[in-house]
């Protein structure tokens, strides 16, 4: 069977900007590269028929195959230093919060090379107990180990020596847990051997070991690595000689005292550059590291002690590091091909589409105007930001509550299952890590199963209806990015009389709300296309483009919830979660907000006495019944998957009007958890009359609208009997009234 | 605590003419007690064979890391194929075949 994966270095690309291939596959000699622009998503014969259109590029072409294999798994990586290359004798101590103890050996911290057998660590063996290891090579090896396993989740401190004078390795842990009853004991234990530590100058590794020269690509210094641990560090130390146990205790102190100055080599402090992927060493040699494939920071270290949930009040208390054995922040591939956009070519969604015998992968792209200008009154604004933090979204198919809260059967295809097969393609902030424990940064550097127009439709699929309907209507539009609208601001969409959203921007930094807030108060149109929309905050890393970080705070429908403490993003210090537990509700930017989601049957809307009023009469020209998409590609109806209603506590303007409110849903559809705050069972819309869908309409002071569907769903109705529909229509004139520059008067008081 | 009745017939009718919702309280109570998969079976679910046109029913194990293994039950309408593992399902709880086609 033949493999084939692909992802590319950028994502929104302007005229002159390089988009670099990486590509890997196995099974077929060769694969095919094709780019084409993509004007609609695949999407069945009661769709507009999937024509992806060939794009003349000199990329295109026959590109030989070759298998690049993914480095996942994070670790602190220090290089080679004669400082830890001359240690004969050595201690070393650090805080241990594990998660997953007895899942197989576990590398704390040295020097240790899995593949060679050389050098030293400090690990959790097989049965989770600490152990010290040395090695001069194959079968030249000596361990010792504590005998009594870590328990999951709670904090030791883990110490150990070699005494390279009498040969005795040593090594000991000391429960650090204060509160609770359990009761366990400090355990040292020691064993004299002939061996010493061999191998020659080396990196010293954290939550990891080498595995010798990496077989293809590398997280870092072309090393490959093992043995990765699941939990987290905090303080590692390491001296010259062996301390007795007084001196252990004083090393492990925050600073070490200075009477240790001499024998300090190592004084690895965490909570400096929480924000970075740097670790910094506070001791004399300054031997900083490097926090490779993304670990968890801004996490409570083991003197948390609940006094402070913001890192950036006291980072003393978040001076921990969380690995996990399957983060990944990049996979690090060599590019196969690239492709620089020429000054001509039109703005729209494109995608570079591989084809290696039965296998076919789609890596997309887009193609944005040249900065600060518009090449069309309308603009598309992909949702990059929604798309990046779904990116592998395998909790879809690993639930057991999928088709319980869908309604309906799952759904995967032969490119889904590429996941399931390999893991190593990394998770999203949908999922939870192999440890239980949430996952709170996402990447679009990796290739990934759902962004392309095949499939499941949503997100990027399901938007491709939207510029289906766009192409429909001539194609005048232009695309831009949300990671362009993060990075820009109000310039990106300053040159736009209107502004369309797709079907689900659920995140959002604040530079996005306050870029959207600024357009809108001077003048500009907003077609918010979808539903649940203006969630969640996120947070950009603040060097690499494409990587986001999400922390699922109090309140919200989610997949798992931010423990506690970790509230506050790592990359820049905000509080995380809901945007209305922020004061930012989505109501007060576009009128209404997430209410209710349902997956087995999408609605209808009926037409309020609201449509009638002289402000928003020309929304309906046209448009004679009551009732409003009672039909669709997406479970027959326009209203439905994710729905969002109006509410003026939550900010909905006082002027807003609702003209059109979807009926009849399903059982599926429940009441938002933030709106349920004592359970009280009724609460799904066969019985709640709070959940429904509202398409609205306001006016902004500057002569600007913003005009809601609120509901994901919406999308698939555009196309239905070849436009010919109240749908499209109803948008359709919005789109016309919105891209004519009159004024919306402001309504009277 | 709810538990399944063989003899309410009505809601299988019920589901058989509208596969997704709204439906009545009861048959929702079915449909929990029959869509929450045990973690040690694999669970029905349909690979794609063409995009909103043809799928193919599949077995898929607990945490799903492993590609599902398909059965030879090909569905061109996602409403039959609900109904075929409600079927399936009927019979695991009833010990005997639902007596409706």
């Amino acid at each position: 069977m033949t493999v084939l994966m692909g992802y590319c270095d950028r994502w929104s690309a302007r005229p002159g900007d390089t988009v670099r291939f990486m590509v890997s596959s196995r099974g077929a000699p060769r694969y095919e590269a094709r780019l084409v622009r993509l004007k609609q998503p695949s999407a069945g014969p009661l769709a507009t028929p999937f024509a992806p259109e060939p794009v003349a590029a000199p990329c295109n072409g026959s590109y030989p195959a070759r298998w690049q294999s993914i480095p996942i798994g994070s670790f602190v990586a220090v290089p080679a230093h004669p400082a830890i290359a001359r240690l004969e004798g050595f201690t070393v101590s650090v805080r241990v919060w594990p998660t997953t103890p007895g899942r197989g050996r576990q590398a704390l911290l040295g020097t240790w090379c899995e593949e060679a057998s050389t050098g030293w660590a400090l690990m959790l063996d097989e049965n989770g107990a600490p152990a010290l290891r040395i090695g001069a090579g194959p079968g030249k090896v000596a361990e010792v180990a504590t005998g009594v396993p870590l328990r999951a989740r709670r904090w030791y401190h883990v110490r150990a020596s070699f005494d390279p004078a009498t040969g005795r390795l040593a090594v000991g842990q000391e429960p650090l847990e204060s509160k609770g009853f359990d009761l366990e004991r400090a355990v040292e234990r020691s064993l004299s051997t002939s061996l010493r530590p061999g191998g020659g100058p080396a990196p010293l590794l954290m939550a990891a070991a080498r595995a010798g020269r990496a077989d293809g690509p590398s997280a870092w210094g072309g090393i490959g690595t093992s043995l990765h641990f699941n939990g987290r560090l905090d303080r590692p130390r390491l001296a010259a000689g062996v301390l007795d146990p007084a001196a252990v205790a004083a090393l492990a102190a925050d600073p070490p005292p200075k009477g240790l100055a001499e024998c300090l080599v190592g004084v690895w402090d965490f909570s400096i550059g929480i924000p970075t992927e740097t670790v910094h060493d506070r001791g004399p040699h300054r031997l900083h590291g490097a926090a490779v494939n993304l670990p968890t920071r801004a996490v409570p270290g083991h003197n948390w002690d609940g006094s402070v949930v913001d890192w950036t009040r006291d980072p003393s208390q978040y001076g921990a590091i969380h690995f996990h054995d399957d983060d990944l922040v990049d996979a690090c591939w060599e590019p196969d091909f690239a492709f620089t956009v020429p000054a001509d070519l039109r703005s729209g969604v494109y995608a570079a589409h591989l084809v290696a015998g039965e296998a076919e992968f789609w890596v997309p792209f887009f193609v944005c105007p040249p900065r600060g200008t518009a090449r069309s009154p309308a603009a598309f604004l992909a949702s990059t930001a929604t798309y990046t933090v779904y990116l592998n979204n395998r909790g879809r198919f690993a639930s057991l509550a999928t088709e319980l809260y869908q309604g309906r059967l799952l759904t995967l295809d032969r490119i889904d299952m590429l996941l399931l097969e390999h893991p190593e393609m990394g998770l999203s902030t949908y999922d939870r890590h192999s440890d239980g424990s949430g996952v709170a940064y996402s990447s679009r550097h990796r290739p990934v199963i759902n962004f392309r127009p095949t499939g499941r439709h949503w997100n990027f699929n399901l938007d491709l209806f939207i510029v289906d309907w766009l192409e429909h209507l001539g194609g005048d539009y232009d695309v831009i990015t949300e990671e362009q609208l993060h990075e820009e601001g109000l310039e990106l969409l300053a040159p736009y009389r209107v502004v369309i959203t797709g079907s689900h921007p659920e995140y959002d930094s604040a530079e996005m709300l306050d870029a959207f807030e600024a357009y809108l108060r001077r003048g500009g149109r907003l077609m918010y296309m979808g539903g649940n929309g203006f969630y969640w905050r996120i947070a950009h890393h603040p060097t690499r483009p494409g990587v986001i970080e999400v922390r699922r705070a109090e309140g919200g429908v989610r997949a798992w919830d931010a423990e506690p403490g970790e509230s506050y993003h790592a990359f820049t210090g905000e509080y995380g979660g809901l945007w209305r537990r922020n004061g930012r509700a989505p109501q007060r930017l576009v009128g209404v907000g997430f209410i209710s989601q349902g997956f087995d049957a999408c609605s209808y809307y009926r037409r309020t006495e609201a449509a009638a009023d002289p402000r928003v009469s020309w929304m309906f020209e046209g448009i004679e019944g009551e009732i409003l998409g009672d039909f669709g590609i997406l479970q027959g109806g326009a209203a439905g998957l994710e729905i969002d209603a109006v509410d003026p506590k939550l900010g909905t303007p006082p002027h807003a009007l609702v003209v059109a409110r979807s009926e009849n849903h399903s059982n599926t559809y429940e009441l938002v958890a933030e709106e349920v705050l004592i359970p009280h069972g009724s609460t799904d819309a066969t019985i709640n009359r709070d959940i429904h869908a509202d398409i609205t309409f306001f006016e902004t002071p500057g002569g600007g609208a913003v005009w809601s569907t609120g509901s994901i769903a919406y999308a698939g109705s555009l196309s239905w009997n070849g436009f010919d529909n109240d749908i499209a229509r109803l948008t359709t004139n919005v789109l016309r009234r919105f891209a004519d520059p009159t004024p919306f008067p402001f309504p009277p008081g | 605590m709810y538990a399944f009745d063989k003899t309410r017939l009505d809601l299988a009718r019920e589901f058989k003419a509208r596969p997704y919702g709204p439906h009545s309280p009861d048959l929702q109570y079915l449909l929990h007690l029959m869509r929450r998969p045990r973690p040690d079976r694999p669970f029905h679910c349909l690979v794609i064979d063409r995009d909103d046109e043809r799928w193919t029913l599949a077995l898929l194990e607990p945490g799903a890391r492993k590609a599902p293994t398909l059965t030879n039950r090909v569905f061109t309408d996602l409403a039959e194929a609900e109904w075929y593992v409600f079927k399936l399902r009927w019979r695991e709880l009833a010990g005997e075949e639902l007596p409706i086609d």
